[in-house]
């Protein structure tokens, strides 16, 4: 067998050209007992881990990359067992075709849920463990000796009696024919050296320079470039249009329907593309939801709030006999608006068809919901059809569940087979095809007995149901319940409730709505964190009480809860005298496994201009992989969760979405940034949680609970530009 | 029509109202300077002009013709990086990295004009948006760029 790296050279440019290596693996498959190679002839010792000659480490990663630190992480847990020279672990995607070949040999490719670490930290690291273990027996072979006398560390494997050495490069060709392990132990996290550590990110300098290949900026030979709109009203259709006056401008090579629902433009560039497609007359059929306004909306969520029938997430004793004969009672009505993802890449797809291919290039949060669409939108089988995944210019929720891009770009490839053709959304039609933050109204109602004790509970949710509308399956099979709508309320597991609060009813009035709904970064514990978290504080205010002393007295049984809040507190100088003019709030909330609180200090001028001073979060996520990542991806959800809160809200008119640009839906800019300030406090234990999202959720609760202390208003709908405050 | 780019003279065959972003990108084909909104809102797409900031997706070729146009691929001499680009490197500043590219052109004109910018000053002068949320590190970058 010779270790001649064998470069096929099609796939070799293909990777490079298309995403700055590390796209295509391009994958020769063995028909015997033979070594798997990567695409420049390199042994893949197991699925995770492809070692070069020249020692460098090729770590495959399976989750998508869109900002979070994900593939940095990763490697850390995949090279932390393999021993192996950091300086040298480079990582690539593997492709949704592959994995599908190979039995989904990579598990699931899906990067949603902060679930990039804490689902696949397992199976990594012990794809790194059994890939050492390999490499060492392969040493052991070549030595004749045993290889529970030879250790390995940093590539470089050793045999103590006899002084010899080797590295994990020269062994790699014997190691990738050896059986892999049966039994394969992994380190205890205090003996971690890579993992645990602030590793800088193994993705930024292509960042800085402008070399970074995102979807957006894919080149293919002889590819053109697509514009689309489709029915701004949602469930509206094509009518007609005229297409006469587009098909002659400058550029324009075809204009033409896709689906029911869009008309699209094809063009040389993107810019004639569009140019035309702005050309186009266009006469919308805009079906049953032309009427339909955010007003209109509001009144049947409204209704929801005292509705007989709702669906029950959290119960214990006794509520609305609590409320009945309650000494003093205390009622809220909150709501919550639409809100886009706004990626600062707009969606984007591109794709080849031919009768016997199809090939599609997207920034996707999900490579095997890519070539799900690309299959059902091509009619061709999986062994004719392949996605490639390219870096993502942002994805927080919109570029995992929904590929209407891909499906959007297949359709128009397929008419015009052999062409690449690249679909470019406009900003516009991005914030109008959204999948948006669904809308909630709640009301909550606290009883009191005459000594200021809570005796009861209940929090109504009315509003819409993200899995009625992307998983009807996971709703029909709980009886028509969307469990995901109590995110952190809910009775047990990853999103429960941190309280322990007598006689207490949480019930969700499901209010569905012609507004297509969708994952947005912490998805329902934005809503359901400020609902509560801001009603803990007026029951306290109602009780006489400090907020955090309030809290602690139902977080007994929740110690990791009470950890992170008293963390907070503690750090913001909780109980102790503000700085003249600043003043306090705090939240907490358990999400995607993670313990997460936060407080803010800050102060108010003129009533309206919000200065946030401090906020401090704080994490407990069980196992801290990169701590530095972790900070980052704290202050990243502040400043996503705080511009939500402020500034962010798409309205309904005539059945479509009015916000489309920057102008009218903004984002927090530099100065108006908070110094945040992370406490990262893991605690270990079976359960690792996540990252990405949690700590979205404590940042609004915390300054609207601060808002109320500076100047005694309680506001209970968001955004607060809508109240006239700004933040400055 | 003439554009001169990163110190090279490209011909560019568009008509004088495509915006300068998109002759950049679909005709000279450097496609580090990137699309966000089209209106001059998010700073994504900006580069330089004759040294200073500016946002090419709301000006047009014919406005930029004959001036000395500088994109992310320019801002290095060579393979040495330029100083804010170091500084995000070693700051470990972007996440997606989308908007960074717009952001590093806004700080090296900011730094040229301002060479020790003060947090006032970065405030003022730095109206990019970053949808990850990276201003934490972009600051502390900006300030370590300005000692070095």
């Amino acid at each position: 067998m010779t270790t001649m790296p064998k470069i096929n050279r099609r796939t070799f440019l293909l990777s490079t050209a298309a995403a700055g290596g590390g796209l295509a693996l391009g994958l020769r498959l063995p028909f015997g007992p033979e070594v798997v190679r990567a695409a420049d002839g390199s042994p893949e010792i197991n699925a995770w881990v492809v070692i070069r000659p020249d020692d460098t480490v090729v770590v495959r990663v399976a989750r998508s990359e869109m900002g979070q630190g994900t593939i940095t992480g990763l490697a850390q847990l995949v090279a932390e067992e393999l021993e192996c020279n950091w300086a040298k672990v480079t990582t690539e995607y593997p492709t949704p075709g592959q994995n599908v070949a190979r039995k989904r040999v990579w598990g699931d490719f899906s990067t949603g849920g902060s679930r990039g670490i804490r689902m696949s930290h397992e199976y990594v690291r012990q794809g790194g463990a059994a890939a050492r273990m390999m490499l060492v027996q392969a040493a052991a072979n070549q030595w004749k000796v045993p290889a529970a006398e030879c250790s390995a560390a940093n590539s470089v494997i050793t045999h103590k009696a006899s002084g010899r050495k080797t590295t994990y490069g020269k062994v790699a060709e014997a190691a990738a024919k050896l059986e892999p392990p049966k039994d394969v132990k992994l380190k205890d996290s205090k003996d971690w050296k890579i993992a645990g550590k602030s590793m800088k990110r193994l993705d930024t300098l292509d960042k800085v320079t402008g070399k970074q290949v995102y979807g957006f900026d894919l080149k293919l030979p002889g590819m053109l470039n697509a514009a689309i709109i489709e029915c701004p009203v949602f469930g509206g259709k094509v009518k007609s249009f005229d297409a006469a006056k587009a098909s002659g401008m400058k550029g324009v090579k075809k204009v033409l329907q896709v689906g029911d629902t869009a008309v699209a433009v094809v063009a040389d560039t993107w810019w004639h593309a569009k140019t035309a497609l702005d050309a186009l007359t266009i006469v919308w059929d805009e079906g049953p939801n032309a009427k339909v306004s955010s007003a209109s909306i509001a009144e049947v969520l409204k209704a929801g709030l005292g509705a007989e029938q709702a669906f029950v997430g959290n119960q214990s004793g006794d509520a609305k006999a609590a409320l009945a004969g309650a000494a003093k009672k205390i009622e809220a009505v909150y709501s919550y608006p639409y809100q886009n993802h706004v990626c600062m890449e707009p969606m984007n797809a591109t794709a080849r068809f031919t009768p016997d291919k199809c090939e599609v290039w997207v920034p996707t949060q999900d490579g095997e919901s890519s070539f799900a669409a690309l299959l059902s939108a091509s009619g061709l089988p999986a062994d004719k059809c392949e996605v490639y995944k390219i870096n993502l210019g942002g994805g927080f929720g919109r570029r995992g569940a929904f590929q209407d891009y891909v499906t959007q770009a297949v359709r128009i490839a397929k008419e015009m087979p052999g062409t690449p053709v690249k679909l470019l959304w406009s900003r516009e039609e991005d914030m109008r095809q959204g999948r948006f933050h669904p809308v909630m109204q709640c009301k909550l109602t606290g009883a009191f007995d005459a000594s200021n004790n809570l005796t009861g509970l209940h929090m109504r949710l009315s509003g819409q149901s993200i899995l009625a509308a992307v998983r009807p399956a996971v709703v029909e099979k709980d009886k028509g319940r969307d469990a995901l709508s109590f995110q952190g309320v809910f009775e047990t597991g990853e999103h429960s409730f941190g309280y322990t609060i007598p006689n207490l009813l949480i019930d969700h009035a499901m209010r569905n709505t012609h507004v297509p709904p969708g994952f947005w970064r912490g998805v329902n514990i934005n809503q359901n964190a400020i609902f509560f978290e801001c009603f803990m504080d007026e029951l306290a205010q109602a009780a006489g009480q400090d907020p955090l002393e309030f809290r602690r007295k139902f977080m007994a049984g929740h110690p990791r809860n009470l950890g992170v809040l008293n963390a907070v507190a503690e750090r913001i100088g909780w109980g102790k005298p503000a700085p003249k003019g600043r003043f306090r709030g705090l939240a907490q909330m358990k999400a995607f496994n993670s313990y997460v609180a936060a407080a803010a200090e800050i102060s108010v001028a003129g009533g309206n201009k919000v200065k946030i001073h401090r906020i401090v979060g704080a994490t407990d996520c069980g196992y801290a992989v990169n701590p530095a990542q972790i900070d980052r991806q704290v202050a990243g959800s502040f400043v996503y969760g705080l511009s939500a809160l402020f500034m962010e809200e798409c309205t309904v008119k005539d059945g479509r979405i009015e916000q489309e640009n920057f102008n009218t839906y903004d984002s927090m800019r530099i100065a108006q940034m908070p110094r945040v300030e992370s406490i990262i406090m893991p605690t270990g234990g079976a359960i690792w949680g996540g990252v990405g999202e949690p700590t979205i959720c404590v940042a609004a609760p915390a300054v609207l609970n601060a808002f109320f202390q500076a100047t005694g208003k309680r506001i209970r709908s968001v955004p607060l530009k809508n109240h006239g405050i700004q933040l400055v | 029509m003439q554009l001169n780019v990163n110190g090279k003279s490209h011909e560019v065959d568009v008509e004088p109202t495509t915006p300068l972003l998109w002759a950049i990108r679909e005709q000279i084909g450097l496609t580090g300077t990137k699309y966000g909104c089209g209106i001059a809102q998010c700073g994504a797409c900006t580069v330089h002009i004759d040294g200073a900031a500016a946002r090419a997706c709301a000006i047009t070729v014919s406005a930029a013709a004959g001036k000395r146009i500088t994109t992310i691929e320019g801002l290095a001499s060579g393979k040495a990086l330029h100083k804010v680009q170091k500084a995000w490197v070693d700051h470990d500043v972007p996440q997606c990295g989308y908007c960074q590219a717009g952001m590093i052109m806004a700080v090296a004109a900011l730094l040229r004009a301002k060479p020790k910018p003060t947090d006032a000053d970065i405030d003022a002068t730095i109206t990019n948006i970053c949808r990850c949320g990276t201003f934490q590190q972009v600051r502390e970058a900006i300030h370590a760029a300005a000692k070095a």
